[in-house]
């Protein structure tokens, strides 16, 4: 008979010692650096073109988006028809996404169709023309999507406190409207491509089973387009935050939940705390045992599910918790969350739960480290963020050593409530 | 080509083994075989509910979750209308936790009074957040109600009211666990950084004293072939009309599955689909529009969705859609379509395959089925669907006769 009383010996995750496995580079003809990594079983790749193109280099809201998303409808060779055809036909997916600094276009395939799909990529990159028809249709559709999220109160929510936090032409605070969509047109969408694709500045991360001879044909397709040959415009956003931090909203009559968003300024992801503060977030909201999760919805069943995040921004962030509630519960679902904060100022975290916390990150690292498309986004993130390539090695140093003590002063240092913005909308 | 053992415990429990050695973690999987199809009636969303409370405590352990993140584990589970499955995910070194964890809860559960209270509220606010307050979010409770008036793929997951997991009582809950909680309704998959003797060793230690339980002979009623087209009007506050139409199909183990599926891809698989280009680029009468299933055991439902572009008609879209259905069902697709579908497939199934939870979920669905060989095979199907069947198909599905349709209008004011 097994012992079912208590739990079987495990070793203890934080005494794995973890390893990113080392990317590759090399630089094409025209200074592409290429990031690679060489790893998994099956016979596939990910190879992502990112752009500084994003929301921050746009003059005028929305055209950044569109522009990325008219890439694949349309070049002076073919229809969009045609681009996607010649994608799905080798069961290829090409997506293209577009951040606040970055726009990407990103290929997942089989590896052995490489050869055939790279040409128009290159086509894509070179050759787009954002036909006027296509931004109609574009325009048309995702005004109709949108009238259909406004309907959402957790779509409104994000909107909303994005604004406060950093103000309405911020790119991380600025949002779409029927308006915006109707203003873009075919013309800044060319140019925006003409200075931000065609002629920007891209940079290069490969994953999966590559080819043998991925350099030179890396090359021979990108390596001699007029990319990376001016360096990118520094442009500056001011933060414009909100002064009154407290909102409650009706979106909806006859809503029957609210949306819930606590937020504070974060300094980011550069500020020396950030490591230990996501020890700190772990704690507060983080995963599924979280003490907000544990309140507000194993103990309260006020949720479905609570949780709190540092935004993934490149310059300025925030701290923010996120739920939806019935909307009778939300104003004590908001006095639990900042009961939990004053538990975390107020108390040190016992050694049990930090030691928890830290066996359950180190286990989601090492779980998240097998896959090649895993490391290739952990690269992408250091190298982007200018991180250093010591970062992955220093922030699992830092969260193996984090104390109760520092838990606490931490959460004096952040988790205070009147520096939060506090958001329900019905 | 994935390798596996499998083997039988003397209680029924069957174990199925796939050694990874590329990995420092193991998957340890536990799917049993009873969905939302094996609920009463009157009791509806109880297989995901006990999903909530298989959280709450087991006889010897108080918490799920607290050991296994120590042990650097992470779990999660879902039900569908067939099947509910657990899974974990830790370091390899640490798999005996997960043994320990799970099979106490296969042995019993705590039943706790307080925990079976928090989760009906819980699960309350899923079923608000996911379906009632939600734009169109109640489209597939009414769709499921149309197309079956005899089989229990007629409700939701979630349930098919509220109240009645606002009522589901703690001896309604006891009942259902000992009806299908038990070794022999069960199938557990391990995948990862694990030797497939030791797994025996442990699944003996750990399961093999768990009484068997009964097996559980699930007796569903069939649901008679449909005879003349059924249709639904409703009004609600959304801002964008919406238009649902479904068709009834094969179960999952038919040989016609793979044409069926097929089927789906040529018509909205992707952006040069023939719904999409015709319907959405051509026609411009919707704003976007898709075509699937869910891959049900059981006889299930194809459907198309989408949103009207404002000031279309209905009826004008529906014809629109009649029309692409008849050109498949009167032609044979060409030989590049039906390349470019399969080549897709090939492409989905392998990145699938790329997650050990993912092989783990997949070999433990076609033990389910009956075959867990099957993870092998399936591509191979795939290939040898002709341009023939796949007519074959459409024209076998796409009948008036045999379909449900939805109107789903919205409010124009409501802007």
């Amino acid at each position: 008979m097994p012992n079912r009383l208590s739990a079987p010996k495990a070793k203890d995750p934080i005494a794995y010692s973890l390893h990113l496995k080392p990317f590759r580079k090399f630089t094409l003809d025209n200074g592409i650096n290429v990031f690679a990594v060489d790893a998994g079983a099956e016979d596939v790749l990910q190879l992502e073109f990112i752009f500084n193109a994003g929301n921050w280099y746009e003059s005028q809201n929305l055209v950044a988006a569109t522009t990325n998303y008219l890439l694949k409808n349309g070049t002076s060779e073919k229809n969009a028809f045609e681009i996607n055809e010649h994608f799905e036909y080798y069961g290829a997916y090409l997506n293209r996404s577009c951040y606040n600094e970055t726009a990407t276009l990103s290929l997942h395939g089989l590896t052995k169709h490489l050869p055939e799909l790279l040409p128009v990529i290159q086509e894509l990159i070179m050759d787009s023309v954002l036909p006027e028809s296509e931004l109609d249709l574009y325009r048309q559709n995702m005004k109709q999507k949108l009238l259909v999220n406004l309907k959402k109160c957790d779509f409104v929510a994000n909107r909303l406190i994005d604004e406060y936090l950093y103000g309405i032409h911020h790119p991380y605070g600025k949002y779409s409207s029927t308006i915006a969509y109707d203003a873009i047109q075919a013309d800044s969408l060319r140019e925006f491509y003409t200075q931000y694709y065609k002629h920007g500045q891209c940079s290069i991360f490969v994953g999966g089973r590559l080819p043998e001879n991925i350099e030179p044909l890396l090359n021979q397709y990108f390596g001699n387009l007029p990319l990376n040959q001016k360096p990118i415009p520094d442009i500056k956003h001011p933060v414009e935050a909100a002064g009154e931090k407290k909102y409650r909203i009706i979106n909806d009559p006859d809503g029957i939940q609210g949306a819930i968003r606590l937020a504070r300024p974060y300094p980011g992801i550069h500020h020396p705390d950030f490591s230990k503060v996501q020890v700190v977030n772990t704690i507060l909201g983080g995963y599924f045992g979280s003490r907000l999760m544990r309140n507000i919805r194993e103990d309260k069943g006020y949720t479905y599910g609570i949780y709190s995040y540092i935004q993934n921004h490149m310059h300025e962030t925030a701290w923010m918790i996120s739920t939806e509630a019935g909307k009778d519960v939300c104003e004590a679902s908001i006095a639990e969350a900042y009961n939990e904060m004053q538990e975390m100022r107020d108390n040190p975290v016992s050694e049990e739960e930090l030691l928890l916390v830290k066996n359950y990150l180190i286990g989601t690292i090492l779980g998240d480290l097998d896959g090649p498309f895993h490391i290739l986004g952990r690269w992408k993130n250091i190298i982007l963020n200018n991180l250093g390539e010591d970062h992955f090695q220093e922030s699992i140093s830092q969260i193996k050593e984090i104390t109760p003590k520092e838990v606490q002063e931490l959460a004096n240092k952040y988790l205070h409530p009147e520096e939060f913005y506090e958001l329900v909308v019905v | 080509m994935i390798q596996f053992e499998q083997f039988v415990l003397s209680n029924g429990l069957r174990v199925i083994v796939h050694e990874d050695h590329s990995t420092p973690m193991a998957v340890v999987n536990v799917m049993y075989d009873v969905g939302a199809r094996d609920e009463n009636r009157e009791k509806t969303g109880f297989a995901h509910l006990f999903e909530h409370l298989m959280f709450g405590g087991s006889i010897h352990i108080p918490s799920y979750d607290e050991p296994l993140q120590r042990a650097g584990g992470e779990n999660n589970a879902y039900t569908t209308n067939d099947l509910t499955n657990y899974y974990c995910q830790l370091p390899a070194e640490n798999i005996e936790t997960a043994f320990w964890l799970e099979s106490d809860r296969m042995l019993s559960l705590a039943f706790d009074e307080k925990s079976l209270e928090i989760q009906r509220k819980v699960v309350c606010e899923e079923f608000k957040e996911m379906y009632l307050n939600k734009p169109y979010g109640d489209a597939w409770q009414k769709l499921r109600n149309l197309a079956y008036k005899v089989h229990p793929y007629s409700w939701m997951t979630i349930g098919a009211e509220l109240s009645h997991i606002e009522n589901a009582s703690l001896h309604d809950v006891k009942q259902f666990f000992h009806k299908h909680y038990s070794p022999v309704n069960a199938i557990l998959t391990v995948t990862g950084q694990v030797k497939t003797a030791q797994i025996k060793q442990l699944a003996e230690e750990w399961f093999g004293d768990i009484a068997p339980g009964e097996k559980y002979i699930r007796r569903l009623p069939a649901e008679p072939e449909q005879k003349e087209a059924r249709k639904l009007t409703v009004h609600a506050a959304v801002p964008v009309d919406a238009f649902y139409k479904t068709w009834h199909i094969s179960s999952r183990t038919d040989r016609r599955y793979y044409a069926m599926d097929l089927l789906t891809e040529v018509l909205s698989g992707g952006a040069s689909s023939r719904l999409f280009q015709s319907l959405a680029k051509d026609k411009k009468l919707f704003a976007n529009i898709n075509c699937y299933h869910f891959g049900s055991i059981d006889a299930g439902l194809l459907t198309i969705e989408g949103k009207l572009v404002k000031g279309v008609k209905m009826e004008d879209a529906e014809a629109a859609v009649e029309d692409e259905l008849r050109k498949i069902r009167n032609s044979l697709i060409e030989p590049k379509e039906l390349q470019k579908v399969k080549n897709k497939t090939e492409s989905i199934i392998t990145f699938e395959d790329m997650s050990l939870t993912n092989r783990a979920g997949s070999l433990s669905f076609y033990a389910l089925l009956g075959n867990t060989a099957m993870i092998n095979e399936e591509l191979e199907r795939y290939q040898r669907v002709t341009a023939e069947e796949l007519q074959e198909e459409a024209k076998t599905i796409f009948n008036q006769h045999n379909s449900s349709t939805l109107y789903y209008y919205g409010n124009p004011s409501n802007t």
